[in-house]
Order: structure tokens, then C-alpha cells, then sequence
């Protein structure tokens, strides 16, 4: 990079001219520019992430404002790991994470191979199915509250009409077996489009020689499916997965308003009960170690993820 | 003349792969025309069972969701006579309007907290994406990824020194404080896409323009900036999305002066219980924006979900 055009001019630039034409060096810009981004997250993000790991040695409560926090070590880690509670909080989660993902690859992936058939009108259609991830989860929340409902519901009547059950007969959202359930699905109504559209930028990314070439050697439409279409597709499909994930691990708005946790826990996912620990019962300190154990857990989990994923990519 | 080809697929599939996309897209669409349908109903209406496809539109969802009301007697009514539509509407229930509801207020907010958190992101990210762009900076690498690995961690787990810092600051219930948090949020993707978008910008332009006696600066905005625009756009509208449709932080943080709307919509009570007429008006006003901005931006929009993804 040292030999392009502006360099070589500004080597022959006297150096007062130079200097006047510049302004200011480049570095100083650099960082004039750079400054005020990295200043922000550092006073939004690190700071408070500093704040955390300290907060989670004690046993500060932010409701008591004159009680002094009291360091009490790795206490509160220690309760986390041991408390059977917080492992069915995990359960939760992992059920809704394995379910959201599989369905949402399952539907998105044959949703973008039928839309990349490029029938008439596809981006119209495209668009509208993309229309729901584009919406406030807290709002779409509520309103699937409204459709879940088992008396007035929609939901509950459709189901019904194609099943013949009573549609009074059962609960989305109030009976512990289908609660898990109706998250699951409210998030896949969400969410599929996002799959789609990765999946879509994947199969547009094959070029058509490659089809082409197989054609000539007689290579069947299922084996081009699988032997060309699948792996190529495959790390944009891991890729909206890690997506996915992370968000899905971090999931709060829709769920809390869809179903504030309940019934019982069997929605409370780790977000949710972090909430309720930190702003319900103010136990700072120990939702503070909480946060931290959640945080680690994410990072440690996408950091292999990411590994795996250029791996696949470097095949 | 059309030539043949093997990848072009044939009429017919393209006939069955855009009825099941069709059938995907109308059903997708149900819950979402059930609630603006909903909005336009009568509370009995909108309880009814079986549900009610056909029914008579009324604009009581609306009037509720922007009024206070109170009840008054028989004799106050017969004294008082309904001043326009909307108080005829109410008067149905014995009701007299007594001011506007803060859905207005809370609307403004959003619309005021998003606008200037979406300025602020861009104005930063811009910068420092043009800087990550052109200029070596030691450890770029690792700062880009510290700036993206910010949004993996969980609103909440973020939220409780948030919390703390803001209360310690006089930050809480701000419109300051939620426009800064929410610009610290978006930051890091704007940056990433945007450093994606003047990547793209050959290096030449500007080469050419400092050659000609432009200081950096002003190759930066006479030259790099208008090349950016589309990028600038689409990153803004995501950010936009983004602030409007935040919950988490709003809930915790906000509680009145600068409490946005998603956290207010659903706490809309009528008589015995949700009004949800008034509820599915509230969605419908809130969410309609989004949903004509999307479909009008489509090009942009689809291409910046992709091209954030693809890039990393």
C-alpha cells in the first residue's frame, strides 16, 4: 500500500506545502474518528461489564441504598451452579433453542429453495413473508397472547376447526405441556424469514456453471441437490444458526409478554428469570454473577461455534 | 430464440414452488390482519366466540386508545351534548372523553429516541467505519470483534449496572439516557455494515481528490460520503428498527417522561380486564410504519440482512 498514487504525490511534495494541503495526518484523524465510538462502548458496555464482575462478589442489594455491599468471594457462583432451579431455567431454554432452530432451518431453507425457483412476483411474496421480523417482539407478543387466548382466540378456533377438538379444550399458553410450545411457535412465526433470507444469499451465491458442469456429467437432480446445492448452502445455513442462537439465548421481550415465564416455569427462560432476580427480588449481586455466568457461557459456546464454522468454510 | 438451460427451472415447478410460497406468505399473514381487523371491532366484538370475520367497523378501539374517559350520570349526559364523532362513540357507554391518553406522549418518545439514536449511530459509525476502512489501526482486527462480541451479551445482564450508572447519573427516564444506550447498541452493527459499504469505494476517488488539494476531511465528505449514501441509508433504517422496537431496556429504564411504546402498549386497561380493541389499535399504529417502510425499502433492506451476515 505504500506505492499508490497519493503517496508517491505527497513524497514530492515539499513538506510545508505538504503539511498545509493535509491538514491534519491521517493518524490523527484515524483516531479523531475512531475515538468516539470506542469512548461510548467503553462507558456503555465495558464499564458496566467491569461494574458486573465486581458486583458479583458481593452481596449488594440495589433497592438498600445505605447498606454497604459485602465481599463474600465466589458465594453467589457457588449458589448458581448448585441451585436446581436455575438448571430447569436452562432446560428451558435449551428446549425452546433446539426447537426455534430446527424448525426455523427446516422451514427457511425449503422456503428459499422454492423462492429461488424465481417464479413471478417471488420478491413481492419475499417481502412479505419477511414482514414479521421487522415487527416489536414485545408488541407481537401481546397480540399472540390475544390469539392464544382459549375462549375468543384465533388460534385455538383454527386449530380446532382442523381437528374437531373442543376449543375450549386446551391452553396455549395456561397448560404446562403446550406453553413451551406456543413460545416455540410464535418465535418460528418470527423468525423464519431471517433463516430464509441467509439461506436465499447462500443459493444465489452458486454460480450456475457448477449445475451446468454436473449436467454434463450426468449427475441426477437429487445428487446435484446433495452433492452441490446442500454444501454450499451449508455456511450460510450455520451462520444464520449461530445468528439464531445468540439471539435466542438472549430471548426476553416476546416471551415475557407472551407468556410472563408461566405457567409455573416452564417458560421461564434464563433471561427471564435473570430479570426477576435482578429487578423483582434485587438480589444485585447475585443476578450480577448470574449475568456473568450467562455472558461466558454465550461467548464460550459461539467462540467453537465460529471454529467449526471456518472449518466448514475452508472445506 | 431461447436458448436452453440446464439451471433455469421448468414452468411447472415454477408453478409449484409459488403456490406453496403464496400459501406460506397468507398464512404468515393471518395474525396480523387478525389484529388490525381487531382494532376496528367493538370490545364484545372482539371477544366473541366463534370469532367474528364479519362484523361492524367502529372506530371505539381508536377513540380508547387516545382518550381518558370517565363515567358520568344520566342527567351530566343529558345536559352535555356530544361535541364530535368521538365523543358520540363514547357516550354509547355512558362515558364522557376527559383528555388525551399517553399514547400520544409515548408514541413521540419512540419516534424522538429513535430518530436520535439512529442519527448518533450513524454519525459515529460512519466515522469510525471509515476510519477502520482506510487507516491502519493498530489491533483493528480485535477491535472490530470487541465491538460486535458487545451484542451477545443478554439486555438484561447489561441492564443492571446500566441501571445503577443511570440512576447514580440522573440518567433514568431520559430521553438523553436511552438515546445514548441505544446508540452504544447499534453501534456495532452499524459500524460492521457500514465498513462493509466503503470497503466497496474504490480507494482511487479519494486518492484523486487529495491529489487535486482536498484535505481528508473534505475528500472524506465531498468523495467518500455520497459514494456511501445507499449503504448509510440501509444501515440507518435498521437502526431505526432496532430502537423502535426495543423493549427490554425501555421496561427497566423508562418508567414515564421517556417510556416508549412498546412497553406502554400492552399495559392498555379497559373496563374488566385488557381492552384489546384498544390494544390492537395501539399495535396497528405502532407496527404499520415498519411494515409500509419495509415493503417500500425492500431492495435496500433484504440486501442489508444478507450482506451483514455474509460479510462476517
Amino acid at each position: 500500500m505504500t506505492d499508490t498514487i497519493a503517496n508517491r504525490a505527497a513524497k514530492a511534495t515539499p513538506q510545508k506545502v505538504a503539511r498545509k494541503i493535509k491538514g491534519l495526518s491521517d493518524r490523527a484523524i484515524a483516531w479523531i474518528f475512531v475515538a468516539p465510538t470506542i469512548f461510548l462502548l467503553l462507558a456503555i458496555n465495558i464499564f458496566p461489564l467491569i461494574w458486573t464482575i465486581q458486583l458479583s462478589f458481593t452481596n449488594y442489594k440495589a433497592n438498600r441504598l445505605n447498606r454497604e455491599p459485602e465481599f463474600i468471594g465466589l458465594r453467589n457462583y457457588e449458589r448458581i451452579l448448585t441451585d436446581s432451579d436455575i438448571w430447569l431455567n436452562m432446560q428451558a431454554t435449551a428446549h425452546f433453542l433446539f426447537w426455534t432452530i430446527a424448525l426455523q432451518v427446516l422451514i427457511g431453507f425449503t422456503l428459499a429453495w422454492l423462492i429461488n425457483k424465481k417464479f413471478k412476483g417471488n420478491d413481492l411474496w419475499t417481502t412479505i413473508i419477511v414482514l414479521p421480523m421487522m415487527l416489536s417482539p414485545a408488541v407481537v407478543g401481546n397480540f399472540w397472547k390475544f390469539l392464544y387466548q382459549p375462549q375468543i382466540g384465533l388460534f385455538n378456533y383454527i386449530v380446532a376447526f382442523f381437528t374437531g377438538k373442543d376449543p375450549s379444550s386446551f391452553e396455549m399458553l395456561g397448560s404446562v405441556q403446550l406453553a413451551p410450545w406456543s413460545i416455540v411457535i410464535v418465535d418460528t412465526w418470527m423468525w423464519t424469514p431471517f433463516v430464509m433470507l441467509i439461506c436465499l444469499a447462500g443459493l444465489r451465491s452458486i454460480p450456475d456453471y457448477i449445475y451446468e458442469a454436473a449436467e454434463v456429467d450426468r449427475a441426477s437432480k437429487l445428487r446435484q441437490f446433495f452433492t452441490i446445492t446442500i454444501p454450499m448452502v451449508l455456511p450460510f445455513l450455520m451462520l444464520a444458526v449461530l445468528f439464531r442462537g445468540i439471539e435466542n439465548f438472549k430471548m426476553f421481550d416476546l416471551v415475557v409478554q407472551l407468556t410472563g415465564g408461566g405457567p409455573g416455569s416452564t417458560t421461564e427462560l434464563t433471561s427471564i428469570n435473570l430479570k426477576r432476580e435482578a429487578f423483582e427480588k434485587w438480589r444485585t449481586g447475585y443476578a450480577s454473577a448470574y449475568a456473568i455466568i450467562l455472558f461466558v457461557t454465550v461467548f464460550g459456546l459461539a467462540s467453537i461455534y465460529v471454529k467449526a464454522l471456518n472449518k466448514v468454510k475452508e472445506r | 430464440m431461447s436458448a436452453y438451460s440446464v439451471t433455469e427451472p421448468s414452468t411447472r415447478s415454477k408453478w409449484f414452488a409459488g403456490s406453496l410460497v403464496i400459501l406460506y406468505a397468507l398464512i404468515t399473514m393471518i395474525p396480523l390482519a387478525w389484529i388490525m381487523l381487531t382494532g376496528f371491532k367493538s370490545p364484545s366484538d372482539a371477544i366473541s366466540y366463534p370469532p367474528k370475520v364479519v362484523f361492524e367497523p367502529t372506530l371505539e378501539g381508536y377513540v380508547n386508545l387516545f382518550t381518558t374517559r370517565t363515567r358520568q350520570t344520566k342527567e351530566f349526559l343529558e345536559a352535555n351534548p356530544p361535541q364530535n364523532w368521538a365523543d358520540e362513540i363514547v357516550r354509547e357507554y355512558d362515558m364522557v372523553i376527559v383528555g388525551p391518553s399517553k399514547f400520544g406522549e409515548r408514541f413521540l418518545n419512540s419516534v424522538i429516541i429513535g430518530f436520535g439514536s439512529t442519527f448518533l449511530s450513524i454519525f459515529l459509525g460512519t466515522l469510525a467505519a471509515y476510519a477502520f476502512s482506510r487507516f491502519k489501526i493498530p489491533l483493528a482486527d480485535d477491535l472490530l470483534f470487541f465491538i460486535l462480541s458487545t451484542r451477545m451479551m443478554p439486555p438484561i445482564a447489561v441492564a443492571i449496572p446500566i441501571f445503577l450508572m443511570y440512576r447514580n447519573l440522573g440518567l433514568s427516564d431520559t430521553h438523553l439516557g436511552m438515546i445514548l444506550l441505544y446508540t452504544a447498541v447499534n453501534i456495532s452493527l452499524a459500524v460492521w455494515l457500514l465498513k462493509g459499504f466503503i470497503d466497496e469505494i474504490p480507494r482511487e476517488y479519494e486518492e484523486a481528490a487529495l491529489i487535486d488539494g482536498y484535505t481528508r476531511f473534505q475528500a472524506f465528505y465531498k468523495v467518500v460520503l455520497p459514494q456511501a449514501a445507499t449503504g448509510i441509508a440501509s444501515t440507518a433504517i435498521f437502526c431505526l428498527i432496532f430502537a423502535w422496537n426495543e423493549y427490554a431496556f425501555a421496561v427497566l429504564l423508562t418508567s414515564a417522561t421517556a417510556q416508549t411504546a412498546p412497553p406502554f402498549i400492552p399495559t392498555i386497561i379497559g373496563v374488566g380486564g385488557l381492552d384489546w380493541p384498544a390494544v390492537a389499535a395501539g399495535a396497528t399504529i405502532f407496527l404499520l410504519p415498519v411494515m409500509i417502510f419495509t415493503i417500500l425499502l425492500r431492495k435496500h433492506l433484504l440486501r442489508g440482512i444478507t450482506f451483514g451476515a455474509v460479510r462476517k
